[in-house]
């Protein structure tokens, strides 16, 4: 836990879920600011995405609250020009995937527009999508693309892992006078931690640093973070220290939080909630490498199986990294001639698994 | 048609500014001080000038690549622009947009977009934050025939009639999308019956009658300041020039020669010199001659970008 998570806590701060700092952070800015609406489909229904906006048109109304046709692609172009025009629309998909439907305006348009018309109009626009993960989501419901749009200037991406700083991210994203991709992930969204009541932004570009160890940096991206915690209780008993860094924002990346630890540990293993060809992983490991005095730092890279996510839980299990594996290979680079570390089973499964059920 | 003097007055001189300065975009292109490629309105002058005739300057315009003419019709300058095409820093866009994307914040110019479509759900939302707002705004949306057949389009649409949007969408179909005829498109050509079925008000002007246009443009616009909701004017005009570039293209065997006669028949820039006085069509053609000659010089005259302009805009602060 973080010094600053810490200090909250000592001022007796309450404990909230990921899904309720998400929905007060919503309602702080549009107390504050009239301009801020959300839009997206669904966000007005009964249900109020997984909860994330639910009660806000009653309190905002349907004119700032509201639902819409599903027409992506439409829907976040109305999102760019309102934008531009003085609002700040906090546009809402339920699944990431669905925003492949809208890759030609993010980045054809709203990465593009205060650049190539040389700075005449800004698009403060905050695109939250969700990650699924288990019960069935299989292809087209768990996908985690935020290199495609970390790959893209313009456009910046914040994947927060917890409820302090989803709220605080969130915030911030709102306040920020460029399109930001909001990446949440749906296995946080019951995790709680404790959050200040009152608004506050977490700056992006500013990585968290969990715990320190001299052994091995354990870098992990939006719920990876939350295996990489639980794979350092494991290695904490098998002897091994390390430090979990949740980078928290990828675009822009703090690689200077990265490096330092790197520095010390002289490995890291980078495990990304995607793929890991040509992704964040990629990204991270690249700059490694790129800087001298990391020299001979050795850096492993864990995400996605480099298949499509399947549903039976038989073979999505083998698809993830989760603690024990990451765990495993944090073992095996600390102690390469040493025997493997063998996670029992029991260990094995994953957490949020006994915290959660579906439906979605 | 009983136009106003004024008006008829106001229209040959937007009409004959663009169509002067375009002449002038040709005649310089071969020299290679535009550093951006050109996508003529030579021919389609007219939607835009009718329609920018009838706004106010706080009302918003959104175009396309082929955007020269709703930029100047909308009061952009033109010193900016040449300065965009010459790739200078006091450009439009500071140079890092070019022809394809001119913008003016000041004119309510959003900036015109390269991407067949993209600039409809654009302006869309322009006219969802001006009803939000409670602005008073009216955003007019300008568009080819080709981007009908994107779904932005019909989502676009659908969206604006649900919501009774501020918005008047205006289809320039010049009946090709780059040197595809309508015909190997579109399985009919009843575009403004596919427009009606959401309830949107939909007008054909298929003649190229700048002065119908004027008035239906007008009419329409009033309707929606008032809350009317969105409304649709497909208007028909022929573009003379290649798709891009600054020459004829008739050569090159997509589309006859003949095929333009009846539209420069009734070039409507001729029709309105023909209704003006000599004396003030002098007077306008004088002045337009010597403000083209000053923002060529001006564009001439103004610097390259600096170095670090490339990182510049990136993000906004």
């Amino acid at each position: 836990m973080s010094m600053q998570i810490e200090q909250h806590m000592d001022q007796g701060n309450r404990v909230v879920t990921y899904v309720n700092a998400i929905r007060e952070a919503l309602a702080q800015e549009m107390s504050v600011d009239p301009s801020v609406f959300v839009f997206g489909l669904d966000v007005d229904d009964h249900k109020g995405i997984q909860g994330s906006t639910l009660g806000l048109v009653d309190e905002f109304g349907p004119e700032r609250v509201f639902s819409t046709p599903l027409s992506e692609d439409a829907m976040t172009g109305v999102a760019i020009g309102a934008a531009m025009t003085g609002m700040r629309p906090v546009h809402v998909h339920i699944r990431m995937d669905f925003l492949m439907l809208a890759m030609n305006q993010l980045v054809n348009m709203a990465a593009k527009t205060h650049y190539m018309f040389g700075g005449a109009y800004k698009v403060p626009l905050v695109v939250r999508s969700m990650i699924g993960k288990s019960w069935g989501q299989g292809a087209q419901h768990s996908q985690g693309l935020q290199a495609m749009f970390a790959h893209v200037p313009g456009l910046k991406v914040v994947a927060p892992s917890n409820a302090y700083d989803v709220k605080g991210c969130l915030i911030e994203a709102i306040r920020d006078n460029n399109p930001v991709i909001f990446v949440e992930h749906r296995l946080l969204y019951f995790t709680d931690a404790y959050v200040p009541e009152e608004s506050y932004t977490v700056p992006f570009g500013k990585a968290r640093v969990h715990g320190e160890g001299g052994d091995v940096t354990l870098v992990g991206i939006s719920n990876m973070v939350a295996e990489c915690l639980r794979a350092r209780e494991i290695l904490t008993e098998a002897g091994i220290r390390c430090e979990v860094i949740d980078p928290i924002s990828l675009k822009p990346l703090d690689f200077e939080t990265i490096a330092a630890s790197a520095k010390r540990t002289k490995r890291v293993i980078i495990v990304d909630n995607a793929w890991v060809d040509f992704g964040a992983s990629a990204e991270i490991a690249a700059r490694i490498a790129e800087t001298d005095e990391l020299g001979g730092v050795k850096v492993r890279r864990m995400g996605y199986a480099p298949t499509t996510c399947p549903t039976t839980p038989w073979l999505e299990k083998e698809f993830y990294p989760n603690p024990a594996t990451i765990a495993e290979r944090a073992f095996a680079l600390v102690k390469p001639d040493a025997a493997p570390l063998q996670v029992m089973p029991e260990l094995m499964e994953l957490a949020y698994q006994a915290q959660f059920r579906g439906p979605f | 048609m009983t136009a106003a003097n004024s008006v008829i007055l106001r229209l040959y001189e937007g009409m004959k500014f663009i169509r002067r300065v375009e002449e002038k975009v040709a005649e310089i292109y071969p020299s290679d001080m535009i550093k951006s490629p050109v996508h003529l309105s030579i021919g389609q002058e007219a939607a835009s000038v009718a329609v920018c005739d009838n706004l106010e300057k706080s009302d918003l315009v959104s175009g396309t690549y082929r955007g020269h003419a709703l930029y100047l019709a909308k009061g952009g300058s033109l010193k900016a622009m040449i300065a965009e095409m010459f790739g200078k820093d006091d450009g439009a866009a500071r140079g890092k947009g070019g022809s394809m994307h001119l913008v003016s914040r000041e004119d309510n110019v959003l900036g015109a977009s390269a991407v067949v479509g993209t600039n409809i759900s654009i302006s869309t939302g322009a006219a969802l934050s001006a009803k939000m707002r409670k602005s008073g705004q009216v955003t007019a949306c300008f568009f080819g025939d080709g981007a009908t057949e994107e779904g932005a389009f019909s989502e676009s649409l659908n969206f604006a009639a649900l919501m009774k949007l501020p918005i008047l969408f205006v289809c320039e179909n010049n009946f090709y999308a780059i040197h595809k005829p309508l015909s190997s498109r579109w399985a009919t050509d009843r575009l403004c019956e596919r427009v009606a079925t959401y309830g949107i008000a939909a007008h054909l002007i298929n003649d190229d009658d700048v002065l119908k246009m004027h008035e239906i443009a007008g009419a329409a616009i009033d309707r929606i300041r008032k809350g009317g909701g969105p409304e649709f004017i497909e208007y028909h005009a022929y573009r003379m020039r290649e798709h891009v570039g600054p020459n004829e293209d008739f050569d090159q065997g997509y589309r006859p020669k003949s095929e333009s006669t009846s539209w420069t028949d009734r070039d409507q820039l001729v029709r309105l010199a023909g209704m003006i006085d000599e004396t003030d069509k002098r007077r306008i053609d004088d002045a337009i001659e010597l403000k083209i000659a000053a923002a060529v010089d001006f564009a001439e005259q103004s610097p390259a970008p600096k170095i670090d302009e490339l990182y510049r805009h990136v993000y906004a602060d």
